[in-house]
């Protein structure tokens, strides 16, 4: 597992890469009211807003950590974006990417810097 | 460099219950606590909530008599204050002579004394205006009480259980009694559309009060995130987002609070700051309607959202005021005007979100029933 100082977790799964937020994330953000997902097939490149929710407070972006294709999206969080909230690192993953260039998740932190960066 | 925020008397009690703090109106407030926003909505709904809203203005007004402050205070306020009984409060606003609004308030007639709720942001301005323009009337702010709001539909017999004197006041009702051994001033109304109480409580006791009332298992300390989903869902105006200079009351649907005497024919009719802008348009429509609005799907169409006759095209109507996430409603709820043509509930609008334009609905409010003691 790696993770962005966007506070992404990335996992990788065959190969395709699993995205979604942290624990910290979730918690900072408040609870989640609306998850807006890309469309499967689409091309992104790093950086790319790809996803859009809001909480009770405010609106957030989720970027393409890595240039790829998204093949996957998890539409239960549409209907219930509240799971971002109860399971962010298990049930409510975001997209799966394809990568095109798999090196870029080398830029990516151990958990350990990860916890490092939040503490 | 900024002025230091200021705490309120229950600020030590926010930190130790684990609240998020952040700065507003000059003060550092709890914007949630552990149970977060949607589910401190909730339980206020379904039990009881407790917030800490001293940071608003608590303001004594005296002179001759009630009525003869009363009847000063009607000249910066277009309601019937001098009509207000004995005991009971009214809500209110103060306008400017172009007819917009400088603040909205609570008024209280307590006897002796008028007494007011005015917002945090404005109670400089409104002590200002109070102060150079009604002769004859002292005006004091009051600087060493708190103020709680204890609102949901067991708030009522939570309080009972401290003062059984709260037990057959009505909504709107004011009395002095003593929690704990301590006299309060409580009124039976709030900003959530829930039953409910405000106490001023002396400063010192505020603490002892406030872990009182937490001790009971049916309350819970609220922040202001879910203070605000609260009064949107029952469609009440915040000062500086849906009402402010450049509203007037009948443009902000409010014309349910200038009572008859204060209107053409009444029997102190105008008198009032903005009176000629405000009396015409009571009399012939404002040409824009404050509404509420019911975006489909889940996207909630926050304050700023510009809002569109047609799905295409066409000059912004207006934008919206306020627009949150009903926890209640469960679903995104926002207001913001539109044209008069435009204000009727089912009237289908569009509200552009992150360059979409996206349906929504013209709904009448409020959008959760109100649960008052009547």
């Amino acid at each position: 597992m790696k993770y962005t100082e966007e506070h992404e977790w990335l996992r990788p799964e065959d190969d395709v890469i699993v995205v979604g937020i942290t624990e910290h994330a979730a918690e900072q953000l408040g609870d989640i009211v609306f998850v807006e997902l890309p469309e499967v097939g689409t091309e992104v490149t790093k950086d790319d807003e790809v996803v859009v929710i809001e909480s009770v407070k405010a609106a957030s972006d989720i970027l393409a950590p890595i240039d790829g294709e998204i093949v996957e999206v998890n539409e239960a969080l549409v209907d219930n974006p509240g799971m971002v909230n109860d399971d962010p690192t298990g049930d409510a993953w975001f997209f799966k990417i394809k990568p095109s260039d798999a090196s870029q998740m080398d830029d990516y932190m151990s958990e350990e810097e990860y916890n490092d960066l939040i503490s | 460099m900024a002025d230091a925020l200021k705490k309120t008397p229950l600020h030590a009690l926010h930190q130790e219950l684990g609240a998020r703090m952040v700065p507003f109106a000059g003060y550092e407030m709890p914007v949630q606590f552990a149970l977060g926003v949607m589910k401190e909505h909730l339980h206020t709904r379904t039990a009881a909530g407790l917030f800490d809203v001293s940071h608003m203005g608590q303001v004594i007004l005296r002179g001759d008599s009630y009525e003869a402050v009363a009847l000063a205070v009607e000249s910066l306020v277009p309601v019937d204050v001098a009509g207000l009984g004995l005991g009971r409060q009214r809500y209110g606003f103060f306008t400017a002579p172009d007819g917009g609004l400088l603040d909205d308030l609570m008024l209280a007639n307590r006897g002796d004394h008028l007494f007011m709720v005015v917002n945090a942001a404005c109670k400089a301005a409104d002590i200002a205006n109070m102060t150079a323009n009604l002769p004859g009337v002292t005006v004091s702010e009051v600087t060493d009480r708190a103020l709680l709001a204890l609102q949901g539909p067991a708030a009522g017999e939570v309080l009972e259980g401290f003062a059984p004197a709260t037990a057959t006041m009505r909504f709107m009702d004011v009395i002095t009694t003593d929690l704990l051994g301590v006299p309060c001033w409580i009124s039976r109304s709030g900003y959530t559309g829930e039953d409910g109480f405000e106490i001023s409580v002396p400063a010192e006791k505020a603490e002892v009060l406030a872990r009182a009332l937490l001790d009971d298992e049916r309350v819970e300390s609220i922040g202001l995130g879910a203070r605000d989903s609260l009064r949107l869902e029952a469609g009440l105006c915040l000062y500086g987002h849906d009402i402010d200079t450049t509203t007037s009351p009948v443009e902000a649907g409010l014309n349910w609070a200038i009572q008859k005497v204060r209107r053409t024919g009444g029997a102190r009719a105008g008198g009032f700051p903005g009176a000629d802008r405000i009396l015409a348009e009571l009399a012939e429509g404002p040409s824009r309607l404050r509404v509420g609005l019911l975006p489909e799907g889940r996207a909630p169409m926050r304050e700023g959202t510009p809002l569109f006759a047609a799905a295409e095209g066409g000059e912004g109507l207006g934008t919206v005021t306020s627009g949150a996430f009903g926890p209640t409603l469960g679903a995104p709820m926002s207001m913001g005007y539109v044209p008069r043509a435009l204000a009727a509930p089912g009237t289908e609008l569009s509200g552009e979100v992150r360059g979409k334009r996206l349906p929504a609905r013209v709904a009448a409010l409020p959008f959760v029933p109100a649960n008052f003691k009547r």
